[in-house]
């Protein structure tokens, strides 16, 4: 199964420039700030992605001239706000490839996509020695509902492994994905490793078996342009605000067909049709799974992020990443006693970078780069069993946005010798 | 904002933290006491040697931050020769201190007073904590006739 996942190279002429990255930087007022007489160095992309001046304002915005809860207010207001919202729905639905807006559902974020799959979708589904397939690279969050569900089940969980620098290992393949199969939920994108996996290729593989496809896209959305039908997955789950959008908001993508046999998720206003004492229907998609009133804000603000991030182009996002990433591992690679772990090969990954040092435990590392403005992230990064199958007890990660530019990585790569120096190493 | 490195990473602690001690094992032991905080990924293990109500030796194999080798380490070197009744008096005392309670340690260790600067690091209290935690509950094991315990500072915020 070898498939090229991204992207010939872009043309110079139609690169990101660095003064465009100057004009972006300057969009986004936190990264103005300076921490102890240090300009601060945001590298912990991966984690959460600050807002720029248009988000920030969009939320703003929405609370002063907007407000109302949406969908049933008969008033101007409360048509502004549905409007509105709904305007962010069908900008997600052609930002996800050109699905339906029906298909969108907005969430508190992945992982709340996630559980509503697991929780609606698996229990209806799911029975007593069916398998679901996972990677070991997952997220808890893409992790930790499947667990749960095999348990209630009494179903099994299997798992692709991975190689030592990164990849999934497909060598056994057949073996994983077969008739029992009823689940495969893979990461798009890790965010330890950043390898960006080839879920159209598994994704065939698996619906060959009747299997349904979720694919985590929490790492991958922010970075790629995501088309999630030639993804051929069936449910795509992402969050807001790593990709420069507000908190709080999350994405589940389902395929029509499978939202409409789906039970809903949570109960009470906004997603039926009909109460009586005794009996109750569901509304229309995607309604059904909108149970309350949603964080309406925060949605309208999102379409914000979107456009933004078109404005700019997933394409020539990509390229820059891919250049700043081949940048940080050559810089990286050079400072004794660092390992990187994950892909090397830019094109096959993206740009959340874990390392580890020889001799300093990850921790120490990142209060060290803090005291001189910089911002990484140091632990398990919400992948436990990951860490074990890479033999470490954590990382440090540093990762990468659009705003991110050399001079960033020389900072981070000038404060990592330096730390060498102050331990004594 | 916030504090200054120097503060946490003060000179005693570096030295602990470059040369361990406590690092020799033991061939024959009283106790022993795992210590463990899986959100960092410390691992600690404590072997404690006993004679005549006094620690007569002590192992300490600490994977970790600096901050949790160093308190380790510190620990190693505090307890040995000491009577129980006293090892203990000061695990207690130095909790305390990383706790911020008011706690005054005896004059001849205020070496393990350059613990003190982790308290302006909140996060990292639990990685200083974790061998004496360790050890108080080892010790505590050994005395009611329990078996090897396993600890955690992960909740004491």
């Amino acid at each position: 199964m070898e498939q090229k996942i991204q992207n010939e190279p872009l043309p110079l002429r139609s690169r990101l420039t660095p003064i465009e990255i100057e004009r972006i930087r300057a969009d986004f007022p936190i990264l103005e700030q300076v921490i102890d007489g240090n300009r601060l160095i945001y590298l912990d992309n991966a984690a959460t992605t600050q807002k720029p001046r248009v988000v920030i304002n969009a939320i703003s915005d929405y609370y002063r001239k907007y407000n109302a809860n949406i969908h049933r207010g008969l008033h101007y207001l409360s048509e502004r706000a549905t409007e509105m919202y709904e305007h962010t729905r069908e900008h997600a639905a052609r930002f996800l490839g050109g699905v339906d807006p029906s298909e969108v559902i907005f969430t508190r974020g992945t992982t709340e996509a996630i559980n509503l799959v697991a929780y609606t979708w698996g229990e209806q589904n799911i029975r007593e020695g069916d398998e679901i397939v996972i990677t070991e690279m997952e997220h808890h969050a893409n992790l930790v509902p499947w667990v749960q569900l095999a348990k209630r089940k009494h179903a099994v969980l299997k798992r692709i492994p991975i190689t030592p620098d990164g990849y999934l290992d497909l060598t056994n393949i057949n073996e994983i994905i077969t008739p029992r199969t009823k689940l495969l939920a893979i990461s798009h994108m890790s965010n330890v490793l950043g390898t960006i996996n080839h879920v159209a290729d598994l994704a065939a593989k698996a619906h060959e078996h009747g299997a349904v496809v979720l694919a985590d896209g929490a790492q991958a959305a922010p970075h790629l342009a995501v088309d999630v039908k030639a993804l051929g997955v069936d449910f795509y789950a992402l969050s807001s605000h790593k990709m420069l959008g507000p908190t709080g908001v999350g994405i589940l993508y389902g395929r029509r067909d499978l939202l409409q046999e789906m039970p809903p998720f949570n109960l009470g206003g906004e997603m039926i049709r009909e109460v009586r004492f005794d009996n109750v229907t569901w509304a229309d998609l995607p309604y059904k799974f909108e149970g309350g009133t949603p964080n309406i804000a925060d949605v309208v603000a999102f379409d914000a992020a979107l456009h933004y991030l078109e404005e700019i182009g997933m394409d020539r996002l990509r390229q820059h990443e891919m250049d700043l990433t081949r940048y940080t591992i050559e810089q990286l690679s050079a400072i004794p006693g660092i390992e990187i772990q994950g892909p090397k090969e830019v094109e096959q990954r993206g740009g959340a970078i874990s390392f580890t040092d020889a001799d300093l435990h990850p921790h120490d590392i990142s209060t060290y780069l803090d005291a001189k403005g910089i911002a990484i992230r140091a632990g398990h990064h919400c992948a436990q069993p990951l860490m074990r199958v890479l033999g470490k007890i954590a990382t440090a990660r540093a990762s990468i946005y659009v705003y991110n530019n050399e001079a960033d990585i020389n900072a981070l790569i000038k404060a990592l010798r330096g730390m060498r120096r102050y331990f004594g190493l | 904002m916030s504090a200054p490195l120097d503060d946490m990473y003060r000179d005693i602690i570096m030295d602990h933290f470059r040369s361990p001690r406590g690092r020799k094992q033991l061939p024959v032991v009283d106790f022993s006491s795992n210590g463990r905080n899986p959100s960092c990924g410390d691992e600690l293990k404590l072997q404690v040697k006993l004679e005549d109500g006094i620690v007569k030796d002590i192992y300490i194999d600490c994977q970790g931050c600096a901050i949790s080798i160093a308190s380790g380490s510190m620990l190693a070197e505090t307890v040995k020769g000491k009577s129980i009744a006293e090892a203990k008096r000061i695990a207690e005392v130095v909790k305390q201190m990383l706790k911020g309670e008011n706690a005054e340690l005896p004059n001849d260790l205020e070496d393990l007073d350059s613990l003190q600067g982790v308290r302006k690091f909140p996060v990292r209290i639990k990685c200083a904590l974790l061998a004496w935690v360790t050890f108080m509950e080892g010790l505590e094991d050994y005395e009611h006739g329990h078996g090897e315990g396993n600890v955690t500072t992960e909740e004491d915020k």
